[in-house]
């Protein structure tokens, strides 16, 4: 149960990060929308025992963190929360590759060491990149922006009631499975025998509920339409924004920055 | 499936294939459907949601399950209003909750909303089951439809692991691992199921039964949706393979395809000269080939061991740079 309210708060907590009015939640849907995917591609099309290279990528979360005003401890235990199924596949490269790769001084890392740290890094990046995508945009605008991008009308219609329909759902869920768990004696688990019972009421209430919502919506002349009153035009501005970044992620792909660094500073040997 | 693991070449091929298939399904859904389903599909969506966080005990082990939910919407709903609404879960989880991540996002549609809804569902429940009016089929049904539509999901997450080529688990140990997991996870997920269907089935049989008329995918029509995959593949694979090629040179080398030349042309001296020392003074083992112990023995510790302690250094200061321009982000940010 814990899990699941936690879960919730997280989800509410996202969605008011998303309300904020900083420069980058004033940037047009589409252009960050846009920027997140190539971030995304970028991240996950470099070789696969790159480690040094993806590091300067990190300035993107950064920046957006800062600008954005986010709060880092809030989504960052969000993203470690995940952590688990990627170092459940990733902790095989260390076993399955053991040939030696680089060395730091005495130490030899081995190819899977490397992979895996760099499938860490690129976990890290991707995880972050989409969260940060919702905390500085909001659900509504993402919709609207998938819109703009022809996604399917009636895919992103029902994306969003879908949204708005767990406000009210969750925490009757929430309310349900908390009363069984206090009258039952093995805690948060729903045993077999009441597989179907709880949740099969839960399925007929939603589906009465929906068909409630639809006659009220129709009622208010609902047309399979959703308005958005925050229309707003693609700017200069938002161009310039998708087009700077994802010059600075090729520029990062092709040019290893830390690399050059370094060789300045000792002098380019090797 | 999780973007860490995957390569765009992989990621965006799943993409258009997810991409078509929605495509496909909205509209079917458009065109056949009233729209009373929109709110509908919204709601089961969040059902399905909020049900995917309940422990389900299984009996026995100490130990619990959780639901997907991709077939009980098939079935609620018929396959096309199912992808849809499976496929916006999805979205949601991998945007909240950073599940999968965005990239993965096509795989994991793919892998959890195709199979149990194109195939197990139209395939495998529908034969079973039919008019819906018996509790023993509606079981069996489910049950296998659901085991059989998560076995295909993990290998399809199998299969874009392999082909991705960032993990290093073989094909073999790597199938043995995902297929008896999924199938306790797919025993599990088709007795909720069928619970639910059944318990609906005795209080309210109308709403089962009208999903059940409800086009059981007409006329299957699967071929052009695989046809359309098939020539997504091979367009992406073809085009985008070297993203995923071995060589971390594979940007190059596709620009050098592109260009027609073999390398690119190097204008002599200025910044591409630059670039050029740099690349050659970069190369920190670029080489798969290096992985072969001797050859590593061979090259490794004396001539790279400047490169490594400059990619160190290097790898510090950029850190600390990053770290420097966030802070002084922040103090930009307070002053105004």
């Amino acid at each position: 149960m814990l899990t699941m309210e936690s879960r919730w708060l997280d989800v509410r907590q996202l969605d008011e990060m998303g309300s904020q009015k900083t420069v980058i939640h004033q940037i047009h849907p589409c252009a960050k929308l846009v920027t997140t995917v190539i971030f995304l591609t970028v991240v996950a099309s470099f070789a696969k025992y790159e480690v040094m290279g993806l590091l300067p990528l990190l300035l993107y979360p950064m920046v957006i963190f800062t600008l954005g005003d986010l709060p880092v401890g809030g989504i960052l235990k969000r993203v470690l929360l995940t952590v688990p199924f990627v170092i459940f596949i990733g902790i095989f490269n260390p076993l399955f590759d053991q040939a030696p790769y680089a060395t730091i001084g005495p130490i030899v890392l081995s190819g899977g060491w490397i992979s895996f740290l760099s499938i860490l890094l690129r976990f890290f990046l991707a995880v972050t990149a989409a969260l940060l995508l919702v905390a500085t945009t909001g659900m509504d605008a993402i919709g609207m922006a998938l819109l703009k991008l022809r996604v399917p009308r009636i895919f992103v219609i029902q994306l969003l009631f879908m949204y708005r329909y767990l406000y009210v759902l969750l925490e009757e869920f929430i309310r349900t499975i908390r009363a069984h768990s206090l009258r039952s004696f093995q805690g948060e688990g729903v045993k077999p025998k009441v597989w179907g019972s709880l949740l099969g009421q839960l399925l007929l209430r939603t589906i009465d509920r929906a068909q409630r919502i639809y006659q009220a919506m129709l009622c208010r002349g609902f047309d399979g339409e959703i308005r958005m009153i925050r229309r707003r035009k693609l700017m200069r501005s938002d161009i310039a924004y998708c087009l700077g970044w994802s010059s600075f992620f090729i520029m990062v792909r092709f040019v290893n920055i830390p690399q050059w660094l370094g060789n300045l500073l000792i002098g380019g040997s090797g | 499936m999780a973007d860490a693991l995957i390569s765009p070449a992989v990621g965006g091929t799943m993409w258009l294939g997810v991409a078509g298939l929605a495509a496909y399904s909205a509209q079917k859904v458009t065109k056949n459907l009233e729209e009373e389903k929109i709110p509908l599909m919204g709601v089961l969506g969040a059902f399905v949601f909020a049900a995917q966080m309940i422990n389900f005990t299984i009996p026995g082990t100490g130990s619990s399950g959780h639901l997907g939910g991709a077939m009980l919407l098939a079935i609620l709903l018929g396959p096309y209003a199912a992808f849809l609404t499976i496929a916006s879960v999805l979205t949601i989880q991998a945007l909240f909750f950073a599940d999968g991540g965005l990239l993965a996002l096509g795989c994991n549609i793919f892998n959890l909303g195709f199979f149990p809804c194109f195939i197990a569902y139209p395939l495998i429940y529908k034969q079973i089951v039919r008019d819906a009016t018996n509790q023993k089929r509606i079981y069996i049904g489910a049950t296998i439809a659901a085991i059989i539509g998560l076995q295909l999901g993990a290998f399809g997450v199998v299969l874009e692991t392999i082909t991705s080529g960032v993990s290093d688990m073989p094909f073999v140990a790597f199938l043995l691992l995902m297929q008896p997991i999924h199938l306790a996870i797919g025993i599990v997920e088709g007795l909720v199921t069928a619970a639910v269907i059944s318990f609906v089935w005795r209080e309210r049989p109308e709403i089962i039964q009208r999903a059940g008329k409800s086009e059981p995918l007409g006329n299957l029509r699967i071929k052009p949706v695989l046809l359309g995959l098939l020539v997504a593949a091979l367009l992406t694979g073809g085009t985008l393979s070297w993203f995923a090629s071995e060589s971390p040179d594979g940007l190059e080398w596709s620009v050098g395809k592109v260009t027609g030349a073999e390398e690119l042309q190097e204008p002599e001296g200025g910044m591409y000269a630059l670039l050029g020392d740099l690349q050659k003074q970069i190369a920190f083992l670029p080489d798969y080939n290096f992985k072969k112990a001797e050859n590593v023995v061979a090259t490794m510790p004396d001539s790279k061991a400047g490169t490594s302690v400059a990619g160190i250094v290097g790898t510090l200061m950029t850190l600390l740079l990053v770290g420097i321009i966030g802070k002084s982000l922040q103090l930009v940010g307070k002053n105004n």
